[in-house]
């Protein structure tokens, strides 16, 4: 379902998505994926001590989720750049809503390998919280 | 207090296989469900895949045991990655290296002195060729956020 180079120009929204509603499970199901065991995602002594109320999502997991989500509309294998900025933390039960928009544009004329290319801005927001993850990907488009 | 001295060092560097089953794990946890990654037979890693460089560093080697930094404040403030081509697939070895970039404090609004430690890891192919880089900006806090804090 890749987006078409035809049906794309600054200030197209891309369509939203929503994942979730996040578990525990997802977290320590990412940790074994990622290799990041840091207890504070999923053991509640270990959060508490840190003063957390609880065990809060590793931030890599909801940037992994945008990328699944901006890879699923331009192809695995046109990304070139992907960026995230951490907000707000994600925890259990947080449902995420990924948007974006085409921020610029490029026909490959001005690059000079051919290839058409296009810079996105990117968010991730919580539920009825603010935004997770601010993103900007850029990706080659056929 | 983390120390500033570590700038500019780098580790030993490591050797990192990408392998197929790890792909489709991570691309599973990330909750993707795209043929690309599931169900082709040598897909290109997913964007933030390069995460998974930690199974490969040597014990006690990582550049960031020389910081020390308190897993108890520590957040991960930003992160990118960059594929100079599509990125890589399936059966490549990388050769994998971290150097520390930049470390700086800066006063929190609510969570005291918070200091960040830019660290950037370049990918390089079998031919040397350099392929993705990453950068990470990890962030110690004075002491940790609360969870309504706004």
């Amino acid at each position: 379902m890749n987006l078409k180079w035809e049906d794309l120009s600054v200030g197209t929204q891309l369509p939203e998505r929503e994942y979730g509603p996040l578990t525990i499970t997802d977290f320590v199901r990412y940790q074994g994926a990622s290799g990041d065991f840091n207890p504070i995602h999923h053991d509640d002594a270990f959060a508490k001590s840190a003063g957390f109320p609880e065990p809060f999502s590793v931030g890599m997991l909801q940037a992994g989720i945008l990328g699944s989500y901006v890879t699923d509309l331009f192809g695995a294998e046109n990304v070139r750049r992907f960026s995230v900025q951490f907000r707000e933390q994600v925890w259990a039960g947080d449902r995420l809503i990924c948007t974006g928009e085409v921020v610029a544009i490029r026909d490959g004329a001005d690059a000079g390998k051919g290839e058409r290319s296009i810079d996105l801005k990117l968010n991730v927001a919580r539920v009825g919280g603010g935004s997770a993850i601010k993103g900007e990907a850029t990706f080659v488009v056929a | 207090m983390i120390d500033k001295d570590a700038i500019g060092s780098t580790d030993d560097g490591y050797v990192m296989q990408v392998e197929l089953g790890k792909i489709r794990e991570f691309a599973r946890a990330t909750q993707s469900a795209n043929p690309a990654y599931l169900e082709t037979a040598n897909p290109v890693i997913p964007p933030t895949f390069l995460t998974t460089q930690q199974f490969w560093s040597t014990p006690g080697s990582g550049v960031f045991s020389k910081i020390k930094m308190d897993r108890r404040r520590l957040l991960h403030g930003a992160q990118e990655y960059i594929f100079h081509g599509p990125p890589p697939s399936a059966g490549t070895t990388l050769s994998v290296q971290t150097r520390i970039d930049d470390i700086y404090e800066k006063e929190g609004r609510r969570g005291g002195t918070m200091t960040f430690v830019v660290s950037v890891t370049e990918f390089r192919d079998a031919d040397g060729v350099l392929v993705a880089e990453a950068r990470s900006t990890a962030i110690e806090t004075g002491r940790a956020p609360e969870k309504d804090a706004s």
